[in-house]
């Protein structure tokens, strides 16, 4: 075969010899994006930091918004998400109520399962009977006033989340006896006076003496009540004419709230329980997702919009980079490397860039994240996925801003590539 | 320096070429090589000497499958190269191709032993014998004490020779030189031109572009290019 071709040289089978073909193994090719890389560490850093600011913001911006998202709806879980409520139905048409709470709903809907704590409260009408303080300290001024009574049971107090400033609240046997005891919410305490509650101080509704044996500080639910003078249910029924108790409250467990609602409306009126009406609260799930929707929306767009910016830095000086090293290309090329191998070259450096990027970025967010919480006395809160995809996303973005110009590098003659400055 | 798979045959062309043409489409159209024919035998030095714009760089590109011809067939160690897909093209400029260019092409921002390695980067040689060739090849150009250098902070002649370091890392069988002693001065130019031809000797072919008669007077042959056709000369 040789012999008959030195004499007539004409073309060489070729298609299954052993031509050297270019071979890169993906440790070299690493070696060389990183070499490339690290060529001009200035660069890279400034090139970077168009990543690490758009990854940075969209991680801050998440945290952000889980955190506010957390701190709102950890106020509704212990307030708003385990309260219920019950009261008769009112009739549209007529105005009038079909039926009335039971005197012992307390009682009734405290053994279902789920409930904390359970009161009734009811408006007391006074008519023109006024409070004031005994004795009076200051003859000046005004002494008596009109102030809102409300008698309760003595569950109520911890159902609607109560706090004492000072003494405590009326219990079972001062509702029994129908002692003449009261407790004061802040608002009334102070304009009748009084302070302490230890040496018994009294004051008079109407004609009727009345000790002291509570003051309010707070009342989470029904704030109302900070500024009423509150009776026992069972004097309010002897003395005042109570009618009936108007309103039930429930503190539940967390997420009790749809079964104890179920519940309620039989446990208040077996032979009706449509005459009931029962209030839950909305589920927590569409509280958080409604703050945390509104939060995230601005704040992702602006962290995609510094996003795409990083992007198109990286592409940017990645294509100035290829048009810089176009000698370098060729050299390459005519040391035998392939297309793919300058491609792949200049793709895994965009791609590490915009990794590291990624990385930097993520923790450059979880900083802010702290810091932030940390400033509005939060309690931090970041999902675990969202630092760790921040690099993947880095890293996509790396990628996808380096294919342009890997392949505008890939295309490049070796010979044109040679020619330019070098 | 012989590979092993091959026969040491002296007879056997390194070079062949049978008709070659380069046309370039212009406007106006330049016919760079004129159906060319050329053989060059193992270890021979050629020189090609001629005017600027003759067709001298144009046929060291074919030679150095950065280009291919318009007509004709080009055999390089008896494989038609002419044909062969971008890939094969490229397989052999690694492999059986060095190239030292006048302008030395050394990457700047790499050490010198960086850029001499890069020759064998692509050809799948494992890490340790690539660091193994790149001292050695450095070292027989004298420039072992610069190895970890910046290719910035040599002269120009020191740049010439990590050209030639990284142009024999690979053992090509053929070694081509675009005016390689353009940007150097006269004792630089003998200290490269002794090294060229130690690497002749060992049996790799040398083509070598220059327009510098001393030089190309030193080569075992000289053919001038005018116009896109070769003449030798005795």
């Amino acid at each position: 075969m040789r012999e008959q071709r030195d004499r007539t040289p004409t073309a060489e089978p070729t298609s299954d010899r052993d031509l050297p073909r270019p071979r890169m193994g993906t440790r070299e090719l690493v070696a060389e994006a990183v070499a490339g890389l690290l060529a001009r560490p200035g660069r890279t850093l400034l090139t970077m930091l168009g990543t690490l600011l758009g990854i940075g913001a969209l991680v801050a911006t998440v945290g952000i918004a889980q955190s506010a998202g957390s701190q709102i709806v950890a106020q509704f879980d212990v307030l708003t998400l385990t309260e219920v409520t019950a009261q008769p139905r009112q009739a549209v048409v007529e105005e009038r109520t079909l039926t009335t709470l039971p005197w012992d709903a307390e009682d009734r809907v405290g053994r279902l399962n789920g409930v904390r704590a359970a009161g009734t409260r009811a408006t007391v009408e006074v008519g023109d009977q006024t409070v004031s303080a005994v004795p009076v300290r200051d003859p000046t001024g005004i002494t008596d006033h009109q102030l809102d009574v409300v008698a309760a049971s003595p569950g109520l107090f911890d159902a609607v989340v109560a706090s004492f400033a000072h003494g405590r609240a009326f219990d079972r046997g001062h509702d029994e006896r129908a002692d003449p005891v009261v407790v004061l919410g802040p608002g009334p305490a102070e304009r009748l006076g009084i302070t302490r509650t230890g040496h018994q101080p009294a004051i008079l509704l109407g004609d009727r003496r009345l000790v002291v044996i509570g003051i309010l500080d707070d009342v989470q639910r029904s704030p109302d009540l900070r500024n009423a003078v509150i009776v026992p249910q069972e004097l309010a029924r002897e003395e005042f004419g109570l009618a009936a108790p108007e309103q039930l409250r429930v503190d539940t467990d967390l997420g009790a709230t749809e079964v104890v609602a179920e519940q309620l409306a039989l446990a208040l009126d077996p032979e009706d329980p449509d005459r009931i009406e029962v209030s839950v609260p909305p589920s927590p799930g569409d509280v958080r997702s409604a703050v945390e929707a509104d939060v995230d929306a601005l704040f992702l767009v602006l962290g995609a919009v510094a996003l795409l910016v990083g992007a198109l830095g990286i592409a940017n000086v990645t294509l100035v980079s290829v048009l810089e090293r176009t000698s370098e290309i060729g050299v390459r090329r005519a040391l035998g490397a392939a297309r793919r191998h300058i491609a792949g070259q200049f793709l895994l450096e965009s791609t590490a860039l915009g990794f590291v990027g990624g990385v930097a970025g993520a923790s450059l967010g979880v900083i802010v994240v702290v810091v932030v919480a940390i400033a509005q006395d939060w309690v931090p809160v970041l999902d675990a996925w969202v630092p760790l995809a921040a690099p993947l996303v880095g890293t996509f973005v790396g990628l996808a801003a380096g294919v342009y110009p890997a392949l505008r590098a890939a295309r490049l003659e070796p010979l044109a590539a040679l020619r330019a400055e070098a | 320096m012989s590979r092993a798979d091959r026969p040491a045959d002296d007879a056997r062309p390194v070079i062949e070429l049978l008709g070659v043409s380069r046309t370039f489409p212009g406007p106006p159209p330049v016919e760079a090589l004129r159906a060319l024919d050329l053989q060059v035998r193992r270890g021979e030095h050629l020189a090609v000497i001629g005017p600027s714009g003759s067709g001298k760089s144009t046929l060291l590109h074919v030679l150095g499958c950065l280009d291919r011809p318009t007509a004709g067939d080009y055999l390089l160690d008896g494989i038609d190269v002419g044909g062969l897909p971008d890939r094969e093209r490229t397989g052999l400029r690694g492999q059986r191709i060095g190239f030292v260019f006048q302008a030395f092409h050394l990457m700047a921002h790499r050490s010198v032993r960086e850029n001499v390695e890069a020759a064998a980067l692509y050809d799948g040689t494992p890490r340790t014998l690539r660091r193994e060739r790149a001292e050695d090849a450095i070292a027989r150009v004298g420039l072992s004490h610069r190895i970890d250098a910046s290719p910035r902070t040599l002269s120009g002649g020191e740049q010439q020779r990590v050209a030639v370091a990284r142009a024999i890392l690979s053992r090509p069988s053929l070694l081509l030189a675009d005016e390689p002693t353009g940007n150097l001065d006269t004792d630089n130019t003998d200290a490269l031109l002794g090294l060229l031809e130690e690497l002749c000797a060992d049996g790799m072919t040398l083509v070598m572009v220059t327009h510098d008669d001393e030089v190309a007077r030193r080569a075992g042959r000289r053919v001038r290019m005018v116009d896109g056709l070769l003449h030798e000369v005795a």
